[in-house]
């Protein structure tokens, strides 16, 4: 191992726990936004949609503590040095928006169908309790607030998308690697890495362990 | 790894296919979005659509309203399991035990100032949270049958009934245009100018009208509807009484009759046979398909809808307990994603100060036409 080298200080890849939660959590999300304009756009698939989306959410509130609690107990690793602040910028007000919202649209869902006098079913037999009062004013105000949010979480995925196949496709940088795979315990079969960091990574969970 | 490469002449010139690859991935996934939202389908019938369809069809829009069945009284009370039906479903509600229920009985129609004596249709709605706190919404109707049996001709219904707005009425045309395509509409015609008419809420029949499934403890599933059959003996009522009557003659009826005792309906179950249409409302099952008394619906009080607990509830006929599921109805389906929109716009208005009358902060003129 070589802890005394700066880089080792400084992770180059996501670590396991955040690869497999932003790629799950990525299906589950982009599902349950298709889901949700599915469901309230159709007169036939109302019913089963509804009731893949109250659990779908529920699971992805639960999959957000978790990966917050990751996130914060392990460093990223950092954007490339050459990336141009307004990017920078760009990239993290991105990120603590879709945490924000992975917590917010789970969260006003439930307060949402709560306020509603509706039951928080996860499944037939088992309904969350109510967190919110029965209340016409405050349903209303969550139920458009769980829309527009929802509208926001879909532009902000975009955007996220469209910025990581930018990286990966265009810029061809470290960036799209650091989240789509661990490091090698070999170097790259591609271009050499620069020198001094990568041969002495092994291990998924190099940036972090 | 590759190095970071500046953005040099060279690389420049081979940028576009890479960024012409990320517009069509990211496009490509906005476009299915609005697909689905219906927003590039204009014509696709949508909850949002049927619902404008109906606010239409009411001729105005009134703030903090059902859009159907605008007019109508909260109830409470309990529903009263006598056994009989723990063997067709697991549900809570079948033991013998008291399951209290928020209610509500009202008259069809998309004005809450319509006149009872005009309503063909009445309509009972409970709420009922059995003690395993598991809920059953029930929304159920004085007809014995829907009028048509898909959603689109439900849509067609709608429209064809919409006021003309230079007559103020229904364009006669278009409702025998209607008629012609829908001749399986001819039984509900019937019934609705054949039928008699009952004196009160309290003896009026109310009918479940889609099938539903029923499964027991033992995961046997049926095929069933149902029907609330009053304990108060029929009375008929005449053309002739029905315009002398009060235009709020069904809630006076009701209060007074609460007065003196609670009101009761038997739930009685039908059980299809193999071979009995689920998917289609406009179809009954015959006559002799047997029936179980499973239990007795007790009203025990009323309150005006306006400060009721029935007003901020969506009597959503999918909210289901276990031991029951919806069956493939289309009907069904459809009622509860357009009673969804029509929750969502009247507790908008009622959020946005639109709705005084109807959270009875300014009185509600008389019963009209």
């Amino acid at each position: 191992m070589n802890d005394l080298h700066p880089a080792r200080l400084a992770p180059r890849h996501f670590n396991l726990t955040a690869r497999v939660l932003h790629w799950s959590m990525a299906l589950a999300i982009l599902a349950m936004l298709f889901v949700g304009i599915g469901m309230v756009a159709s007169l036939s698939l109302r019913p089963t949609l509804v009731s893949l989306h109250r659990p779908l959410g529920i699971a992805i509130l639960l999959l957000a503590i978790v990966r917050l609690v990751n996130r914060l107990r392990h460093r990223p690793p950092p954007l490339p040095a050459d990336l141009p602040r307004v990017q920078v910028l760009a990239a993290k007000a991105s990120h603590w928006l879709l945490y924000a919202l992975m917590f917010a649209m789970p969260l006003i869902g439930w307060s949402m169908l709560s306020a509603g006098g509706y039951p928080v079913t996860m499944f037939k037999g088992f309904n969350l309790p109510p967190i919110m009062p029965h209340d016409a004013t405050v349903y209303a105000a969550l139920r458009g607030a769980h829309t527009w949010l929802a509208l926001l979480l879909f532009a902000t995925v975009l955007l996220h998308l469209a910025a990581a196949l930018f990286h990966a496709w265009v810029r061809r940088d470290e960036v799209f690697p650091s989240m789509a795979r661990g490091a090698s315990p070999t170097p790259a079969s591609a271009a050499p890495e620069p020198a001094g960091v990568s041969p002495r990574d092994s291990g998924d969970n190099d940036a972090d362990s | 790894m590759p190095v970071n490469d500046p953005a040099d002449a060279p690389m420049t010139r081979h940028r576009w296919p890479a960024l012409l690859a990320i517009a069509l991935i990211v496009g490509g996934v906005a476009l299915a979005f609005g697909w689905i939202a219906g927003w590039l389908t204009p014509g696709r019938l949508t909850p949002q659509r049927f619902t404008n369809a109906i606010e239409s069809g009411n001729g105005q829009i009134y703030r903090g309203y059902r859009r159907a069945h605008a007019k109508g009284v909260c109830v409470a009370g309990y529903f009263e399991g006598n056994g009989q039906g723990v063997a067709l479903s697991s549900a809570r509600l079948f033991a013998p035990v008291r399951t209290p229920f928020t209610g509500r009985l009202s008259i069809a129609g998309g004005s809450p100032y319509g006149l009872d004596g005009k309503a063909r249709v009445r309509s009972m709605a409970l709420e009922l949270n059995s003690d395993d706190g598991q809920q059953w919404r029930m929304a159920m109707n004085s007809f014995p049958f829907f009028g048509v049996s898909t959603v689109s001709a439900f849509y067609e219904q709608t429209r064809a009934n919409t006021p003309d707005p230079a007559t103020g009425k229904p364009d006669p045309a278009k409702q025998a245009a209607f008629l012609r395509a829908h001749p399986e509409f001819a039984r509900f015609a019937s019934w609705a100018k054949s039928a008699p008419w009952s004196t009160s809420w309290a003896n009026t029949t109310f009918n479940g009208v889609n099938a539903f499934r029923f499964i027991n403890d033992r995961g046997e599933v049926r095929n069933v509807r149902w029907s609330m059959q009053p304990q108060t003996a029929f009375a008929a009522m005449t053309a002739e009484q029905r315009a002398a009557a009060d235009g709020n003659f069904l809630s006076e009826d009701l209060q007074a009759r609460l007065a003196r005792a609670p009101l009761r309906w038997d739930m009685v179950v039908t059980l299809a046979q193999p071979g009995d249409p689920t998917a289609d409302p406009a179809q009954p099952w015959p006559e002799d398909r047997q029936h179980v008394t499973v239990g007795t619906v007790v009203i025990e009080s009323s309150t005006p809808q306006a400060n009721g607990a029935c007003r901020d509830i969506n009597y959503d006929p999918l909210v289901l307990p276990t031991g029951v599921q919806g069956s493939d109805d289309p009907i069904l389906a459809a009622r509860s994603a357009v009673y969804s929109v029509s929750f969502n716009r009247r507790e908008h208005d009622i959020a946005s100060g639109k709705a005084d009358t109807a959270v009875g902060k300014t009185a509600a003129p008389e019963a009209r036409p």
